[in-house]
C-alpha cells in the first residue's frame, strides 16, 4: 500500500521512509537536469542567490516534451540520475531534501543524503505519458533559454515513486538485484 | 529507372517518426506482457504494469511514450534504379524530422557537443544510407534515447578471447549498465567488421522485430544463452531487482580482420521504437 507524502518535504513526514517503500507524492516540485544543475552550482560557487530556495524542496531530474495545446506539460518521465551526481551533494548541503530520478547514485550522493537526512526516489523511466497525467500545472521559473532543460515548478498529484535510497544507508539498487541474482 | 519526388521521402520520414515516438510495436508490448507473468519481484511487476499502461496510454492519446524522443536515427535502403527528383533528398529527410518533432510536440534533444547549443528542431538526423538492387526505397525510423545509448560499449577483443570472451563482454556491458538504461532492455550486438561497422551492426540489429531470433542458427543459440545469463544478473525492471532484465538479445556478425575481434553492444531501453515504410 503506497503511502501519501507531500512536497515540500517536512522532516517528520519523511523520517520514516525506507528504501523499498512505495509512495504517492503530491505538492510542488522542481525540474532540473544536466544544464540547470551546472548553472545552479556555478551560482553557488559565485556566492549568488539561487532562482528558488532549495531548502526542504524536491528536484525532479526531468526534461519534458513540449505541452500539447490545452495540456500543462508533455511527456515527462525521469532522466538517468548519475549525470547529476557531480552537483547533487552541493544542493543537498544547502538543504535540498528530495531527488527524483532513475538509476543508481554515487557514494558521494549517498553520503550527502545520509548527512542531510534526505531521500532519493525512483520514478519509472520510460513512463513519460503516464507520469505527465500526474502533473496538474507547470511553469518555467528559471533558465528559460535552456528549453526543455529549464527549471520548471510542477504541481503534481499522486506521483507514484519508490524510495530507492534512504538516509539510513538503505539502497534498493544494491538490495533489489542481490535478491534475484543467480 | 524510377523517379521519386523527395517530397514523398520527407512525408514518409515525418509520418514514421510521428508514429514511432507514440506507438510502441506489438512486438515489444507483447514481450512486456509475457514477461510480466514471469516476473517474481513485486517492484518488477509494478514497473512492468506501469510500462504497459504507459504504452497503451501513449498510443491511445498520441503522446510520446517517453519524453526522450531521441535522436532521429534512420536506416534508408535506396534501390539503385531510383532517381530522386524535386530537390535534395538529404534536406528532405531533415525536413521530415523537423516537421515530425514540431507537429508531434516531441522534445528537441539535439545540441552541439562542446558548446551545448540546442539546434531547436532535433536535427540533424543520423542517416545510414545503403544502395541496394531494385527501384524501391525502404525507410526505417528508429528514434534513440540516450539513457540507453550512454550505456553502449565497444570492445576490441583479441582473437584468443574467442566466443566465450565475446559472450562475457556482452553480459558485462549489461551488468555495468545496471539500472541506468531503463531495463528491461534490448541488447543489440555487432560482432566483427571494423570498430564502426561493429557498432552499426549493433544498432541495426535493434530494428529487427523484438525477440525474433537471428536467421543464423549459431547466433540464434547465442542470443538465447545470453538472454538467460543476462536475466540471471537480477538487475530487473528499472534496476530495482527482478528476473526480467532484458527482453531480447539481437546479434549480427560480419567478417573481420585476422588480428581482431570487435564486439559492439548498443543498449536499447524498453521503449524499443522503430517503424518501417517502403516507397
Amino acid at each position: 500500500m503506497a503511502r501519501m507524502i507531500h512536497a515540500p518535504l517536512i522532516g517528520e513526514e519523511i523520517a520514516g521512509l525506507r528504501a523499498g517503500d512505495s509512495v504517492l507524492l503530491t505538492g510542488t516540485i522542481y525540474t532540473g537536469r544536466d544544464a540547470a544543475h551546472k548553472r545552479l552550482c556555478a551560482l553557488v560557487k559565485e556566492g549568488k542567490p539561487l532562482p528558488f530556495d532549495v531548502r526542504g524542496q524536491v528536484i525532479y531530474y526531468a526534461g519534458p516534451c513540449p505541452a500539447k495545446p490545452g495540456d500543462p506539460i508533455g511527456s515527462c518521465g525521469p532522466t538517468t540520475s548519475y549525470r547529476m551526481d557531480a552537483y547533487a551533494p552541493t544542493l543537498c548541503d544547502l538543504g535540498l531534501i528530495g531527488m527524483i530520478g532513475k538509476g543508481p547514485r554515487s557514494e558521494a550522493v549517498m553520503q550527502a543524503i545520509r548527512r542531510n537526512h534526505g531521500v532519493y526516489f525512483a520514478a519509472t523511466g520510460g513512463a513519460g505519458a503516464l507520469i505527465a497525467s500526474c502533473v496538474r500545472a507547470a511553469r518555467v521559473i528559471a533558465f528559460d533559454d535552456l528549453g526543455t532543460e529549464a527549471i520548471r515548478e510542477l504541481r503534481v498529484e499522486s506521483l507514484p515513486l519508490i524510495v530507492a535510497i534512504d538516509a539510513q544507508g538503505g539502497n534498493l539498487y544494491e538490495e533489489g538485484p542481490a535478491r534475484y541474482r543467480r | 529507372m524510377r523517379e521519386i519526388d523527395v517530397a514523398r521521402v520527407e512525408e514518409t520520414v515525418r509520418a514514421l517518426f510521428l508514429s514511432a515516438c507514440c506507438e510502441i510495436g506489438a512486438d515489444v508490448l507483447g514481450l512486456l506482457e509475457r514477461r510480466l507473468e514471469e516476473e517474481e519481484s513485486p517492484f518488477g511487476c509494478e514497473v512492468l504494469r506501469q510500462l504497459i499502461e504507459n504504452d497503451r496510454l501513449a498510443a491511445r492519446e498520441q503522446r510520446p511514450i517517453c519524453q526522450d524522443t531521441g535522436m532521429a536515427v534512420i536506416f534508408m535502403d535506396v534501390g539503385q534504379d531510383v532517381h530522386f527528383v524535386g530537390g535534395d533528398v538529404n534536406e528532405a529527410i531533415e525536413q521530415g524530422v523537423r516537421r515530425a518533432y514540431r507537429d508531434g510536440c516531441f522534445r528537441a534533444s539535439v545540441l552541439t557537443p562542446l558548446t551545448r547549443v540546442n539546434t531547436g528542431d532535433n536535427t540533424p538526423a543520423i542517416v545510414h544510407m545503403r544502395i541496394v538492387p531494385g527501384e524501391r526505397v525502404t525507410l526505417t525510423a528508429a528514434p534513440k534515447g540516450f539513457g540507453s545509448e550512454n550505456m553502449s560499449r565497444l570492445w576490441m577483443l583479441t582473437p584468443a578471447q574467442g566466443v566465450e570472451g565475446v559472450k562475457d563482454c556482452i553480459v558485462e556491458t549489461v551488468r555495468l549498465a545496471g539500472g541506468n538504461p531503463c531495463p528491461p532492455v534490448v541488447v543489440g550486438v555487432g560482432i566483427g567488421g571494423t570498430a564502426e561497422r561493429a557498432m552499426l551492426m549493433a544498432k541495426h540489429s535493434l530494428t529487427r522485430e523484438c525477440g525474433e531470433p537471428s536467421l543464423d542458427p549459431m547466433l540464434a543459440q547465442m542470443e538465447q544463452e545470453l538472454l538467460g545469463r543476462i536475466n540471471d544478473l537480477g538487475i530487473g525492471p528499472q534496476g530495482l531487482g527482478g528476473r526480467v532484465t532484458a527482453l531480447a538479445v539481437h546479434i549480427e556478425q560480419a567478417p573481420t580482420h585476422i588480428a581482431g575481434l570487435p564486439v559492439a553492444v548498443n543498449m536499447q531501453c524498453h521503449a524499443a521504437r522503430h517503424k518501417t515504410a517502403v516507397i
